[in-house]
């Protein structure tokens, strides 16, 4: 049957078209205008070329940004990841203790991000929150996230995980909640050791929603800004400065915006190539299979 | 293998059962010899699998023991009762190929690795997968898969028993009669304990020397193909096996007549001291039907299905649906039809159950 093609049907598409284009392109070509710009002042812009890319690829200051990103992002992921597993795995399938664990866990995603970082911040602080107290004047160890780098480090680890490790548990839970029990009850009829069932049911039942979960939280921790911008300010020094702290203050503390405007091209064409990668590593596994 | 012994069984799903319809299964004992052939049959809901569940361990029974050779197993869990189990639908480990997936149950028991490997090869050819044994478990077809599940049930030699919870569904027709002539070929040879759920009565007639028939959490009848099929113990057993089911008359009974509407029927013996204002009805067989002008209870033809070997007559008596079986060539009347029954093969039910005749067990 031969179909009769219609090129007025394009016109459909237009709102959407539109959409988009109001909500993503215009903007992100704003700052593409930007990027290869600059200017003397008074509203007056010349062409700038790649200058302002080149200038931030070769730039020290962006490339220990960069490292600490990933190095902040490997941490977090290779902490949360299994974590959440484990505490899904731990969850009480039936029951009335379901919804209590099911709330509490989804407790911390509900807390503002600002607010997480004030409480992180009074928190660990060593003359008046309860963790830093604790640990300077009862454990006897001088912790000072201010002074120390690695302190520094340490609190917004915790503080991340704290706040995103639900993520992972309320994915990987609903990932165990619907392998059937036929599952569970061969394993057992097979004689499958907990970790048996672990390695080959739920690990196998758990590839999509841990894809998802690797997806979200890096992206999420790759781009984080305001939990340790209201901890430590990037500080000690530039020791907890991520990109995206260094970018707000390229952009808004030295009002340097044809540089910022190539951080940002650039910062965003990274998060999308590792997602890119991420996924294609992912899933490129189970297609072998199939 | 083992004998299997249920002993005063019942299981409630609920925490505290008040009445007989809180119960799952209702109480009753039931021996399953060592070696036996055994399908369990009956529609769905009625049991079947809480059944095949308590025997396996997979759910502990709420009342009553369950014994192995005699020991007490009531308590303990699947993997301590050495026992395989086959579900209604695939089970496969995704992530193994299909070789892995048969020596799961040998592996995790310790089994040396030649033994293992002979006995995978083993049931790889029975099931005809051979030269899937490389793949993947995941990419394959649900027959395939449920292949798997199977040979994963039968690869373990020294098992008391191997249950199957209806294997057969999600396979086709033509596999599904040759994988069942497989099983049968295996209980032959190896002379496990096998019980098998299935709410198809061919599947159930076909495989097992004995069946046992559960009714709504009860278990109503257990023989062989043959006394289901003269004697049902229950009305719901004769309208259960056999396609058409037996024609249930209600009656009044009076010695070794019954009297059926206005009609005397002759049963194959006496009957004294029924049970005062139970339901009495009478069974028999469209098989054990004669049609003729002459003497019987007068019905209505309302249509005749040729099915080749006979004809299946539809009518009704009194009201009631009633079928006939009549041999391909013999006369159906054009008016007048008048059904006769085989005395011998007219049984008594006194609320639903069979009553014996008098000189019968």
């Amino acid at each position: 049957m031969d179909k009769k093609y219609d090129n007025r049907a394009w016109f459909m598409v237009l709102p959407v078209v539109l959409l988009v284009a109001f909500s993503a392109l215009v903007p992100l070509m704003t700052v593409v205008n930007y990027s290869v710009q600059d200017t003397f002042g008074n509203n007056v812009f010349f062409w700038a070329g790649t200058d302002w890319f080149e200038d931030v690829l070769l730039s020290d200051r962006f490339h220990d940004a960069l490292w600490r990103q990933f190095l902040f992002s490997g941490i977090i992921l290779a902490i949360e990841v299994p974590l959440g597993i484990a505490v899904a795995l731990a969850m009480p399938r039936k029951g009335w203790l379901v919804p209590v664990c099911l709330v509490t866990m989804a407790l911390p995603l509900l807390i503002p991000w600002n607010v997480v970082g004030t409480i992180w911040q009074v928190f660990a602080r060593p003359d008046i929150g309860l963790l830093g107290y604790f640990l300077n004047n009862v454990l006897g160890m001088s912790f000072n996230y201010t002074l120390n780098p690695l302190h520094a480090w340490i609190t917004v680890i915790v503080m991340d995980v704290w706040h995103w490790t639900s993520l992972v548990v309320l994915l990987c839970y609903a990932g165990l909640q619907s392998i059937p029990d036929a599952y569970y009850q061969a394993a057992r009829i097979d004689g499958a050791s907990k970790w048996a069932i672990f390695r080959h049911i739920q690990l196998p039942k758990l590839h999509r929603v841990l894809l998802i979960a690797v997806l979200l939280r890096f992206m999420d921790s790759f781009m984080i800004y305001t939990e340790p911008f209201v901890v430590t300010g990037g500080g000690p020094g530039s020791a907890t400065t991520f990109l995206s702290i260094d970018l707000v203050k390229m952009a808004i503390g030295q009002f340097d915006l044809g540089r910022a405007a190539a951080f940002s091209i650039v910062y965003f064409l990274i998060i999308l190539l590792v997602s890119w990668a991420f996924y294609t590593v992912m899933t490129g596994k189970t297609k072998d299979s199939q | 293998m083992a004998r299997i012994e249920l002993s005063r069984l019942a299981h409630s799903y609920r925490p505290n059962p008040s009445g007989p319809a809180d119960y799952a299964l209702k109480e009753f004992d039931l021996t399953w010899d060592d070696g036996g052939a055994y399908a369990l049959l009956g529609p769905s809901g009625c049991g079947k699998t809480t059944l095949l569940n308590i025997i396996s361990g997979l759910l502990a029974a709420s009342h009553g023991r369950v014994l192995f050779d005699g020991e007490d197993v009531t308590r303990l869990p699947p993997e301590a009762r050495n026992i395989a189990q086959v579900f209604q639908f695939p089970v496969v480990y995704d992530s193994m190929t299909v070789r892995d997936n048969l020596a799961f149950p040998l592996k995790n028991r310790g089994v040396p690795a030649d033994e293992i490997d002979r006995r995978v090869k083993e049931m790889a050819e029975m099931l005809e997968m051979t030269a899937d044994l490389h793949k993947k478990a995941q990419g394959l077809t649900a027959d395939a898969k449920q292949k798997i599940s199977l040979g994963r049930g039968l690869v373990r030699a020294d098992v008391n028993a191997i249950l199957f919870d209806e294997p057969l569904t999600v396979i086709d027709p033509h596999l599904k009669w040759l994988l069942r002539s497989q099983l049968k070929h295996l209980h032959r040879r190896f002379a496990h304990t096998m019980i098998y759920v299935t709410h198809d009565q061919t599947e159930a007639l076909t495989f097992a020397d004995k069946v046992v028939v559960m009714y709504e959490g009860e278990v109503v009848q257990v023989g062989t193909p043959e006394e289901l099929f003269q004697r049902p113990a229950h009305t719901f057993v004769g309208y259960f096996i056999g396609s058409p089911g037996m024609n249930v008359l209600p009656c009044r009974v009076d010695g070794a007549q019954a009297t059926v509407g206005e009609h005397v029927v002759r049963l194959r013996g006496g009957y004294r001291a029924l049970p005062q204002g139970a339901k009495t009805e009478i069974g028999v067989r469209p098989e054990f039907v004669t049609l003729s002008r002459g003497e019987g209870l007068p019905i209505q033809v309302e249509r005749v299905d040729d099915t080749g070997r006979f004809r299946v007559v539809k009518a009704r008596l009194d009201g009631l649906a009633f079928n006939a079986l009549i041999p391909e060539g013999a006369e159906i009347p054009a008016d007048g039809v008048r059904a006769s029954f085989d005395p011998q093969a007219t049984n008594l039910y006194v609320d639903d159950h069979l009553w014996p005749a008098e000189g019968e067990a």
